[in-house]
C-alpha cells in the first residue's frame, strides 16, 4: 500500500494527505456533533419522562418478580404443575379469543372493503380530479394518524360498551392503513391496459375494472392478510377501552392481580398471534409466492 | 383495411379448452371462496351484536358529537397539554433508543449468518416473537405494575415491545448482508468479534439506523395511546377528557397529535433519506 502512494513527489502527496486528513475530520465532526445532538435530545427526554435510573435499578427486580408471580398458582405452585388450575376459565378465555378474532376479520374485511372504493380516488394514475385526490387522501391520512384505540374509546361512548365499537374503530384505522398501501399499488400499474380499454370509449369504471384490478388484487390480498394480522393485536387491547374480545379479561385480571389469570390469558393470547402469523405467512406463500411477503 | 377475419369459433374452443370451458371447480373456486368470507362476516355481524337500530343511533350520536368538538379549543390547559406532548416525544425517544441498544446484540444471536446453529437461534427467534406478540399497551399495564403510574412505565413498554421487533428486524438486516467482507476479514485472521465489527456492522449500520428512525416515528403515535392506561404522556389527557366529555379538548388534544405526528414524520423522514440516501428507503 505505502509503496505505490509514495511513488508520487512529496509535495503532491502532502496536498493529498491534507485533503484526505481534512475530509476525514470534517465527517468526524459531523458524526460527533449527530452523536453530541442525540445524546442531549436523550437527556432532555429522560427529563421529560421522569426516568430515573436508581427507580430503574431498584424496580427492576419488581420486573423479575411481577413474572415470578404470574407464574406461581394460589397455592404457590408453579402454574405448570397444575395446568387444570392454571388454565381453569380456559372456556370463557377461547370464547373471549374467538370475539377477538371475529372482531378483526369483521373489522378488516370492512375496512379493507372501503379502502378498496376509496384507493382508486387517492391514487394519482387513476384519480378522475385532483381535488378529489386530495380530499380522498386527506381522508385516508386522517383514520390513519388517529390511533385506533382513540376511535373506540369515543364509539364506546356513541354506539355503548361492547364489540360493535372495537369493530367500527379497526374498520376505520384499517381503511387509513390499505387505502394508503393500495393506492401505492395503482400507483405501480401498468396503464397501457388502461389506455387500451379507454381508446375503445369506456367509462371510468370500466377502466378500473377491466384494467386495473385484474393487476392489483393479489396485492390487495396480500396487504389485507398482513392488515388482519396486525389487527389481531389490535383487537386484544380494545377490551382496554370497553371495546369487546379477549383485552377485557386481561384488564380486570391485571387490575385486580389475578396474577396466574394473567400468564395464562398472555399465554392464549401468544399462542393465537403465533397461529395467525403462520397461517397468514403461509397463506401468503401460497397464493403469491415468496416475492409477494412485504 | 380488410373486413375482419371471419373466426372459426368452434376450432378455437377446441384448441382452448382451459380458456372456453373452465371445469366447475375452477369456474366456482372464487365465488365459493367470496360467498365463505361474506358468510362469516354475516356469522360475525350476528355475534357481535351488529344491530342496524343501535348503528343509526349510534351514528347520530358520533354526529352530535362531531358538532359538539367544532371549535377545538383546549380551554385553559395548553401549557398542560403541551408539557404532555413533550411526554410523549420524550417516550417514544428513549423507548426506541433503548430497544435498539438491548436489541443490537441479540439480534446477532438471531442472525443465520453470525450463529449458525439452528438450536441456538431457534431459542431466541421465539423469544423475540412472544414479546413481539404481546401489545404495546399490555407491555405499559405489566410495567405500570412494577414502576407505577407515570412515563417511565411507558418509556419500559415502549422499549420491550420494540425490543422485540428490532430483533427480528436487525437480524433480517445481518442475514441480507454480503459474506464477502467477512470472510475477508476471517481471512487475515480476524476474531469473530472483528468480523461483527469490522465485516458485518459497517453494512448493516445505515440500514439500522434508518429503520430506528422510522420506528421513532411509528412509536409516536404508538406513545400517544400508552396513556390511556396510565403510563404518561399526551393519551392520559385524551382519555381523562374523552370520559369527561369534554369533546373541545378532546379534539383539540387529537389535532395536537395529527400535527406532532406530521412533524416527526417531516423530520425523520428528512434525516432518513440523509443517513441511507433516497433510493434506499423507497
Amino acid at each position: 500500500m505505502t509503496l505505490a502512494v509514495s511513488i508520487l513527489p512529496e509535495q503532491q502527496l502532502a496536498a493529498l494527505n491534507a485533503a484526505y486528513r481534512q475530509a476525514v475530520t470534517r465527517k468526524r465532526l459531523r458524526l460527533l456533533l449527530g452523536i453530541a445532538l442525540f445524546i442531549a435530545a436523550l437527556v432532555l427526554s429522560a427529563i421529560g419522562a421522569e426516568v430515573n435510573l436508581r427507580t430503574l435499578f431498584s424496580y427492576f427486580g419488581n420486573f423479575i418478580s411481577y413474572f415470578d408471580r404470574i407464574l406461581t398458582l394460589d397455592s404457590g405452585q408453579r402454574v405448570w404443575t397444575d395446568l387444570g388450575e392454571w388454565l381453569w376459565g380456559w372456556r370463557k378465555w377461547l370464547k373471549m379469543l374467538g370475539e377477538t378474532l371475529l372482531i378483526s376479520y369483521v373489522g378488516t374485511l370492512t375496512g379493507a372493503t372501503f379502502a378498496f372504493g376509496l384507493n382508486f380516488f387517492a391514487a394519482e394514475n387513476t384519480s378522475p380530479a385532483p381535488w378529489l385526490r386530495f380530499v380522498v387522501r386527506r381522508l385516508l391520512e386522517f383514520a390513519r394518524t388517529v390511533p385506533g384505540i382513540v376511535f373506540a374509546l369515543v364509539f364506546v361512548i356513541a354506539f355503548g360498551l361492547g364489540p360493535m365499537a372495537g369493530v367500527l374503530a379497526i374498520a376505520i384505522h384499517s381503511t387509513g392503513a390499505l387505502g394508503k398501501l393500495f393506492s401505492e399499488i395503482v400507483e405501480n400499474a401498468d396503464m397501457k391496459p388502461v389506455e387500451g380499454i379507454r381508446s375503445t370509449g369506456a367509462s371510468w369504471l370500466s377502466c378500473m375494472r377491466f384494467a386495473v384490478v385484474p393487476q392489483v388484487t393479489a396485492g390487495y390480498a396480500s396487504y389485507a392478510l398482513l392488515r388482519f394480522e396486525i389487527n389481531v393485536r389490535e383487537a386484544s387491547v380494545m377490551g382496554f377501552v370497553g371495546a369487546g374480545g379477549i383485552g377485557q379479561e386481561l384488564v380486570v385480571a391485571i387490575r385486580k392481580f389475578y396474577y396466574s389469570d394473567v400468564s395464562a390469558i398472555l399465554l392464549t393470547i401468544i399462542v393465537t398471534v403465533f397461529i395467525i402469523d403462520i397461517t397468514t405467512g403461509w397463506l401468503r406463500s401460497r397464493l403469491f409466492g415468496k416475492e409477494a411477503r412485504t | 383495411m380488410s373486413k375482419p377475419q371471419e373466426v372459426d369459433t368452434a376450432q378455437l374452443r377446441a384448441r382452448y379448452p382451459d380458456v372456453f370451458d373452465r371445469p366447475a371447480s375452477t369456474r366456482l373456486a372464487t365465488p365459493a371462496m367470496i360467498a365463505a368470507a361474506l358468510a362469516l362476516l354475516v356469522y360475525g355481524l350476528v355475534d357481535l351484536d351488529f344491530s342496524p337500530s343501535r348503528f343509526v343511533a349510534g351514528l347520530s350520536q358520533l354526529g352530535w358529537i362531531s358538532l359538539m368538538m367544532i371549535p377545538p379549543d383546549p380551554g385553559s390547559s395548553l401549557p398542560i397539554y403541551l408539557k404532555a406532548l413533550g411526554e410523549t416525544l420524550s417516550i417514544a425517544l428513549l423507548g426506541t433508543t433503548l430497544a435498539a441498544l438491548f436489541a443490537l446484540p441479540v439480534s446477532l444471536l438471531a442472525a443465520r449468518n453470525v450463529v449458525p446453529s439452528n438450536i441456538f437461534r431457534f431459542p431466541v427467534r421465539r423469544f423475540l416473537d412472544s414479546i413481539r406478540g404481546v401489545d404495546t399497551l399490555i407491555w405499559a399495564l405489566v410495567w405500570i405494575n412494577v414502576v407505577g403510574l407515570g412515563p417511565f412505565a411507558g418509556v419500559l413498554a415502549i422499549a420491550v415491545s420494540d425490543f422485540g421487533a428490532f430483533g427480528k428486524l436487525f437480524s433480517e438486516a445481518i442475514e441480507g448482508a454480503d459474506q464477502k467482507q467477512v470472510e475477508g476479514i476471517r481471512a487475515s485472521g480476524g476474531s469473530a468479534l472483528h468480523e461483527i465489527r469490522f465485516g458485518l456492522m459497517p453494512q448493516v449500520l445505515p440500514v439500522i439506523a434508518g429503520q430506528v428512525l422510522y420506528f421513532i416515528e411509528s412509536n409516536t403515535r404508538s406513545a400517544t395511546i400508552i396513556g390511556i392506561v396510565g403510563a404518561g404522556g399526551i393519551g392520559l389527557q385524551l382519555a381523562e377528557q374523552i370520559r369527561v366529555l369534554e369533546w373541545q379538548k378532546v379534539s383539540f388534544l387529537i389535532l395536537m397529535i395529527l400535527v406532532a405526528v406530521a412533524a416527526i414524520d417531516f423530520i425523520s423522514g428528512k434525516l432518513r433519506f440523509a443517513i441511507i440516501g433516497r433510493r434506499a428507503v423507497a
